[in-house]
């Protein structure tokens, strides 16, 4: 028997053979398997980040404009001025607002196609969802800079319906009006909500498919009226769901530079401050200082989230 | 609520949410065979397919398309290797560090794109590397990768273990495993993994201003037009070209999943 | 020479014994069952001869040759799983082949040898359907083909039965008695289904917590279990405890008797109170209160019945009370 296993053993072929090692040292297989993508992502990603992290903490010379590679905290310091911080403000009031409005469009959509569409309108649904997610960014960015401009469709509907004295006096409001809505705070608040919503939506719907029917059932039968059901048990159970869509229009919003460049004011938000610094003006360690402040508020954010079970909804 | 029936509060809600999202998409077709040239005026006061001949003829669009097609193709190609490698030992076996792997995936999506962009263009300033097509592969397979991953990992968990385990037990060593059950198991999420991938990469544009230095991918070429406009009808043509060609994969992976499982690749 | 012998094997999964010190050895054409509740170690072990884990201590070998670095595709031994894992993306004849494509067999005389195999489970002429259009006893013929076509010298099999219903079970269970005759090789059947085991099996090894308690033929399993644990896990044997044994016999030991074998008698060595009686077509199942132990007992339909409350004898034939090592 072991001298035909010999025989076996000799007629083996190269991949046999190294099938055979593999199966004896499983471990072996488990590093063989986890090396490339471990060190690309380690090396290429993991290092920049870390590189970004360390040049937040050297210095710009204001008059030679030269980095000063000596440890200092002056950089995070300066995020604190009043324009800087003015920025910080802008940018996560924005997101905010974003996420909320999301999430207010996106509930019922996700809650019909959770529990009410069946078959070929599931199909519908499905597809309707995914793709506005996956259509081109710049595209959607662009149908908007038409939709908004004073010459465009929405002007012209306005006036068709002799509201047009509606959208001026909005205009005429501080802060949120603007020439046009496509140079106002409310027109990138548009496209923000526009093109981040549909990130909100699946995991709403997850989490609601998720909720058994007789459990509204139940609701339904100890007396509860439609509102009652929908604020103590579908809205507590979607929770998880809102919040895991929350981190995409949360985070995505934050570091967004190119929706408020081409729809919007003047005043940055923290991504162009980041995209500015390091370009224009050449100081990249404040823009590295910048660039991590959506990460600490991330990382912030992800820790409640995750505490709150929203990852299972993802 | 009745479990079987929606409201009417809710039907219209949906039903307005949807056209929200869809009614600028459908914008796009019209503004491409508008006679208009200076301005976004509506209704338009023609209609001509003069622009896509001119659009035809344009060399930059041509040149940006191509570049985007190489790229998206060498992350595809990348983010299929790496993801599928990740997927398998995720879900092959317990390990100490598994949850760290799946963060280490997820955090170049989850993470702010502005944040992979300057943090990939800081680390090229300080290793002294010039932009070329491969620093804006370098950037586009790490968020990839994660598309990839997750397609595998669902339909890994989905395939029973002991698929393996009855190959091995007939006969077959852990390579002919791999070509005659691994592979046609997983092969349908492969195919969706990669052709998401390729969408993703097509139309990255936040990564890519800062790693692709002076080139032009198509998403470059559109947002040099929307900064500083120069011939607004070719601008609507590739808009709408480019809407058309991504809801190709996405149709593709649609049916390819029907039944199965949702898309997983929800971050973008 | 033994088909399967395992030489102080261990396999421990951190602190986890999975199994723990078993040693056994079975010949070549038995019919093995390992009985023994879930998490007892059974399933390991049948994985550990496969060759889908490897001892952490220990000598397996498999008709005398030492299997210890011999993955599962080097080993002659083919699995029914429990899940059956046909391969989802192939048919039924091209699952039934796998084997013997692997082997470099040509597609004519593997479809020819796979078809013989699926004739051998009555299912010839399924080869086009694809797994997924299968019911589960026909999924489970499909995976005893695949494995036999391959000609294995030992055949595990791992709760084959365990997914199908009553009816088909008890139809699988001669089908497969029937074919380990025809083809005399060894089965190794692991089961937590006492009767599965009895009435299939040539001998069975009874596990518990990672080691074997007892191995034997079924009738010694069943009559004369050597602990407590047995006496218990098959077929409910009364336990009478130490104590109690010590003062009916004067041995100080646990002891069981079947719930068959006890009679009600009016005068007998013990007296017990009837706690319950239900009917059961063939019998009735008397409950009992011994001095604080639980007992049953099986009265025949014609036996005079007892009332609820009343207080009996019991009394046994001389071998029916099994002396028992304490202990498990």
């Amino acid at each position: 028997m072991s001298a035909a296993t010999d025989t076996l053993t000799a007629r083996d072929g190269v991949s046999t053979r190294l099938s055979d090692t593999l199966w004896r040292r499983p471990k072996l297989l488990l590093v063989l398997l986890l090396l490339p993508p471990v060190l690309w992502l380690g090396i290429i990603y993991l290092g920049s980040l870390f590189a970004l992290l360390l040049q937040s903490f050297f210095s710009i010379d204001h008059f030679s404009g030269l980095i000063n590679y000596e440890f200092t905290l002056r950089t995070y310091a300066e995020l604190f001025t009043p324009a800087n911080f003015d920025i910080i403000v802008r940018t996560v009031t924005m997101a905010a607002c974003t996420t909320l409005a999301s999430a207010v469009i996106a509930f019922p959509i996700a809650c019909y196609a959770a529990r009410f569409a069946k078959g070929r309108w599931r199909a519908v649904f499905y597809l309707g969802i995914m793709m506005p997610l996956w259509s081109s960014y710049l595209v959607k960015i662009y149908a908007w800079k038409l939709i908004l401009a004073k010459e465009g469709i929405l002007t012209w509907a306005l006036e068709g319906l002799h509201l047009n004295w509606l959208l001026d006096a909005y205009l005429a409001l501080p802060v949120v009006g603007g020439n046009s809505l496509s140079v106002s705070t409310t027109g990138t608040f548009i496209v923000f909500v526009y093109v981040w919503m549909p990130f909100m939506i699946l995991p709403i719907q997850a989490a609601l498919e998720r909720v058994p029917v007789s459990m509204l059932e139940a609701s339904g039968d100890l007396g509860a009226r439609p509102g009652q059901t929908f604020r103590h048990v579908l809205f507590p159970l979607a929770l998880p769901g809102i919040v895991a869509g929350s981190i995409f229009t949360f985070s995505l919003t934050l570091g967004d530079y190119i929706i408020p460049q081409i729809i919007g004011t003047s005043r940055l938000f923290i991504g162009q401050a980041v995209y500015q610094h390091q370009g224009i003006a050449g100081n990249i360690p404040l823009a590295a200082a910048f660039a991590v402040v959506p990460i600490v508020i991330m990382g912030v954010y992800l820790y409640i989230a995750k505490r709150m079970g929203a990852f299972d909804a993802l | 609520m009745h479990s079987d029936r929606a409201s009417l509060g809710l039907k219209i809600a949906a039903a307005a949410g949807l056209l929200f999202l869809h009614l600028p998409i459908l914008l796009i077709f019209v503004y491409a065979f508008t006679t208009e040239e200076k301005s976004f005026q509506w209704p338009p006061p023609g209609l001509t397919l003069k622009w896509f001949a001119v659009t035809w003829n344009r060399p930059d669009v041509w040149e940006a398309l191509g570049l985007s097609v190489k790229v998206a193709s060498i992350s595809t190609v990348i983010a299929l290797i790496l993801g599928s490698l990740c997927a398998a030992a995720v879900s092959r076996t317990r390990f100490f560090g598994r949850e760290t792997i799946s963060l280490l995936v997820i955090l170049p999506i989850a993470l702010p794109g502005v944040v992979t962009g300057i943090a990939l263009r800081s680390a090229f300033s300080i290793a002294d590397i010039p932009f070329s097509t491969w620093t804006i592969v370098l950037g586009h397979a790490t968020f990839c990768v994660v598309i990839v991953y997750n397609n595998a990992v669902a339909r890994f968990r989905r395939t029973s273990g002991s698929l393996i385990e009855a190959s091995m037990d007939l006969g077959a060593n852990m390579f002919q495993t791999l070509r005659h059950v691994i592979l046609p198991n997983i092969a349908t999420a492969l195919v969706v993994g990669g052709m998401l991938a390729f969408a993703l990469s097509f139309d990255e544009v936040i990564v890519t201003t800062f790693t692709a230095g002076q080139q032009q991918t198509l998403p470059i070429w559109m947002l040099e037009e929307l900064v500083r406009p120069r011939e607004r009808p070719v601008t609507n043509v590739v808009a709408m070209v480019v809407v058309l060609v991504t809801m190709l994969p996405i149709l593709g992976a649609y049916y390819l999943t029907r039944g199965t499982e949702a898309v997983a690749g929800q971050g973008k | 020479m033994s088909a399967v012998s395992f030489d102080h094997v261990s396999r421990h999964f951190g602190e986890v014994k999975a199994v723990d010190g078993v040693s056994l050895d079975i010949p070549e054409g038995e019919f093995f069952a390992m009985l023994g509740p879930s998490g007892s170690g059974k399933t390991t072990c049948l994985r550990l001869i496969a060759g889908f884990e490897r001892p952490t201590s220990g000598r397996i070998s498999i008709f005398g040759e030492q299997v210890a670095d011999l993955p599962p595709y080097k080993r002659h031994v083919n699995t029914v799983f429990q899940d059956y894992a046909l391969f989802p993306h192939l048919n039924v004849i091209d699952n039934v082949a796998y084997g013997l494509m692997i082997a470099g067999q040509g597609r004519k005389a593997r479809h020819a040898a796979a078809e013989q195999a699926l004739e051998m489970v009555r299912l010839g002429g399924y080869g086009t359907r694809k797994p997924s259009e299968l019911s589960g006893g026909q999924r489970q013929r499909v995976a005893l083909a695949r494995a036999l076509v391959n000609k294995p010298r030992v055949l595990l099999l791992d709760e084959p039965l365990g997914a199908l219903d009553l009816k088909l079970r008890e139809q699988m269970q001669e089908e497969l008695k029937g074919l380990q005759r025809q083809l005399g090789i060894t089965f190794v059947f692991v089961t937590h289904d006492q009767g599965e085991a009895l009435s299939m099996a040539d001998r069975v090894a009874v596990f518990n917590e990672g080691r074997i308690i007892q191995v034997g033929a079924p009738e010694d399993i069943y009559f004369r279990p050597e602990v407590p644990f047995v006496a218990d896990f098959v077929g409910s044997s009364n336990v009478l405890p130490a104590p109690l044994v010590a003062r009916l016999t004067g041995t100080e030991s646990p002891a069981a008797i079947r719930p068959e074998r006890v009679r009600l008698a009016g005068e007998g060595p013990l007296k017990a109170v009837v706690t319950g009686l239900s009917f059961l077509g063939l019998s009735t199942r008397v409950t009992l209160d011994v001095e604080g132990t639980r007992m049953t007992a099986l009265l025949p339909q014609d036996a005079a019945r007892p009332t609820v409350g009343e207080t009996v004898a019991l009394a046994w034939a001389e071998g029916d009370l099994h002396l028992m090592r304490g202990g498990a």
